[in-house]
């Protein structure tokens, strides 16, 4: 005969206890609410509940014309928001046939790459935070903020850019532009190796990332799971390499894959994306073609009736932007295929099994932007 | 495959499909009930291997309702859109295609929650961004008086 406080602890043990975490908690950087089913401390199921900031983009789109569309586009992924414009303008740009002037190509892509270094580099600093190593915020945050003063600079912006435009760019860059990005590569090629040094070898963010929260490559495909988090896993999903578009047909760099899937080799893809960005960078900075900043274009934009599909790559993974026009200058329908609204989909398979604590570093390695799910 | 060797895979399967040789994609329409075959054979032949669905969006097409699926084969890297259209808007259905891939489930949450297209043997169908007091925002004749602003 048992005790009736022992048999009750047993019980206990057993039952299923939900927890929520979120829709307020620190580590889900937003308001994304996760109701964690337990058994103990190992996580049973995982359902995400959004819609917390959802904003209602794309029935927004369908009464703004294409250039006020870009300035929605920042909001969604507001750390990829060179990227998210430039879907939009490539679109329409396609649509319309028109040639962008190669100096435009050229910024637009050294642009991506200062933006994805920026995402990284706050990526990095909240990585460290949710794992408990608070110094790689200061780190991270002082190198990322070498750029937003570029960005300031040459945009008029430092976060939700808005840079570009159908046809071209809004204005021409600074005349310190080229010598601050050449500046900064020199500065973040020292510092980077300090990343290293602080968190990828510690033994403690080792044990906790290795093993853990393991995606298959046959999971990454068929959930499509885009991005470092994809291509941690062997998937070859970057659109800048298999879709060329502006000047990456023109550069050299390589598609960082892994095929362990883990959460530690997540973070390495990051880190090593970091380094492919200051390369492709550093081949473009020199070369920016002298000529116009924007192609001739209508000030009103009218897409010509029929169904045009975009894809970019941003920091997250792949951006899709789908449209279908009947010729006016709104479209009819608009619809964002955004990548962090699909790589959510997969954080019941990864958690599940493992520790609630693991939940924060798996959450943290597949770097969700929460208005970017919701839109 | 190229484009017209892909036609002809999709008209082998499907002899009726409606077929456009777009600017980008070859768009393929076809009648509800025969999608999941064609989807699932598109899927499973080695020569076409569709196995990465990139985008899933519900549209409103006036007189019904329809969903587009982008896919793409990550060995061949080549692509074509699906399309299909319900027959009428007040009980629109479809059949999920969830089981052929998996990125569908949450894309077609958000078709049902936005478009309100139900999809017959989703794992899971509930609302997803807004709750049950909603109606369908992404319908044309959808009226919020509160929020939407008439020019």
């Amino acid at each position: 005969m048992i005790p009736e406080e022992i048999s009750s602890v047993v019980e206990l043990e057993q039952q299923e206890y939900i927890i929520n975490v979120g829709p307020q908690h620190p580590s889900t950087h937003g308001v994304l609410r996760l109701v964690v089913s337990l058994q103990g401390e190992i996580v049973k199921n995982l359902q995400p509940h959004i819609g917390y900031i959802h904003r209602g983009i794309e029935k927004m789109c369908e009464s703004l014309t294409y250039q006020q569309i870009i300035h929605l586009t920042d909001r969604m992924d507001y750390l990829s928001a060179h990227m998210n414009n430039e879907a939009v303008c490539l679109l329409v740009e396609n649509a319309l046939d028109i040639e962008v002037p190669e100096r435009v190509k050229y910024i637009r892509t050294i642009l991506d790459e200062l933006n994805r270094l920026a995402s990284h580099q706050l990526w990095w600093c909240s990585f460290g935070m949710d794992l408990g190593a608070l110094t790689c915020f200061f780190y991270g945050l002082r190198d990322r903020e070498k750029i937003l003063d570029i960005f300031e600079e040459t945009c008029g912006a430092r976060l939700l850019l808005s840079y570009n435009t159908p046809g071209g760019l809004m204005w021409d860059i600074h005349p310190n532009f080229q010598k601050r990005i050449k500046d900064f590569i020199k500065y973040f090629r020292k510092k980077l190796p300090e990343y290293d040094d602080l968190l990828t070898g510690n033994v403690i963010m080792q044990a906790r990332t290795k093993g853990i929260g393991i995606l298959s490559l046959e999971d990454a495909i068929n959930y499509g799971i885009t991005g470092p988090t994809g291509r941690a896993s062997g998937f070859a999903c970057d659109v800048r390499k298999h879709y060329p578009y502006s000047a990456y047909n023109k550069v050299d760099f390589k598609e960082i894959l892994y095929t362990e899937g883990d959460t530690f080799h997540r973070y390495k893809a990051r880190i090593d994306e970091m380094w492919e960005s200051m390369k492709i960078l550093e081949q473009l900075v020199d070369n920016i073609p002298e000529g116009d900043f924007t192609a001739k274009m209508k000030p009103v934009v009218k897409l010509p009736e029929g169904e045009y599909f975009q894809r970019v790559e941003t920091a997250r993974g792949e951006l899709g932007v789908y449209v279908i026009s009947k010729g006016d200058k709104y479209p009819y329908r608009i619809k964002f295929r955004s990548p962090n609204f699909c790589n959510l989909a997969i954080m019941n398979n990864l958690a599940s099994g493992f520790k609630i604590a693991d939940l924060i570093a798996i959450s943290a390695s597949m770097d969700l932007i929460i208005p970017d799910i919701d839109r | 495959m190229n484009n017209e060797k892909l036609q002809a895979k999709v008209l082998s399967i499907v002899p009726n499909a409606e077929v456009i040789n777009g600017k980008q994609y070859l768009e393929v329409t076809v009648i509800p009930d025969k999608l999941h075959e064609l989807a699932k054979q598109l899927k499973e032949d080695s020569e076409t291997q569709f196995d990465y669905l990139f985008c899933q969006s519900g549209v409103d097409y006036g007189d019904s309702l329809g969903v587009v699926y982008h896919i793409e084969s990550v060995k061949h890297r080549h692509s074509i859109v699906l399309k299909t259209k319900t027959p009428n808007r007040e009980t629109p259905q479809l059949d999920s295609v969830c089981d052929i891939w998996n990125a569908a489930e949450y894309h077609e949450r958000e078709v049902f929650d936005l478009l309100g297209i139900k999809f017959i043997n989703h794992p899971d169908l509930r609302r997803f961004f807004l709750d049950e007091s909603w109606g369908y925002p992404l319908r044309k004749d959808f009226v919020d008086e509160v929020n939407i602003i008439e020019k």
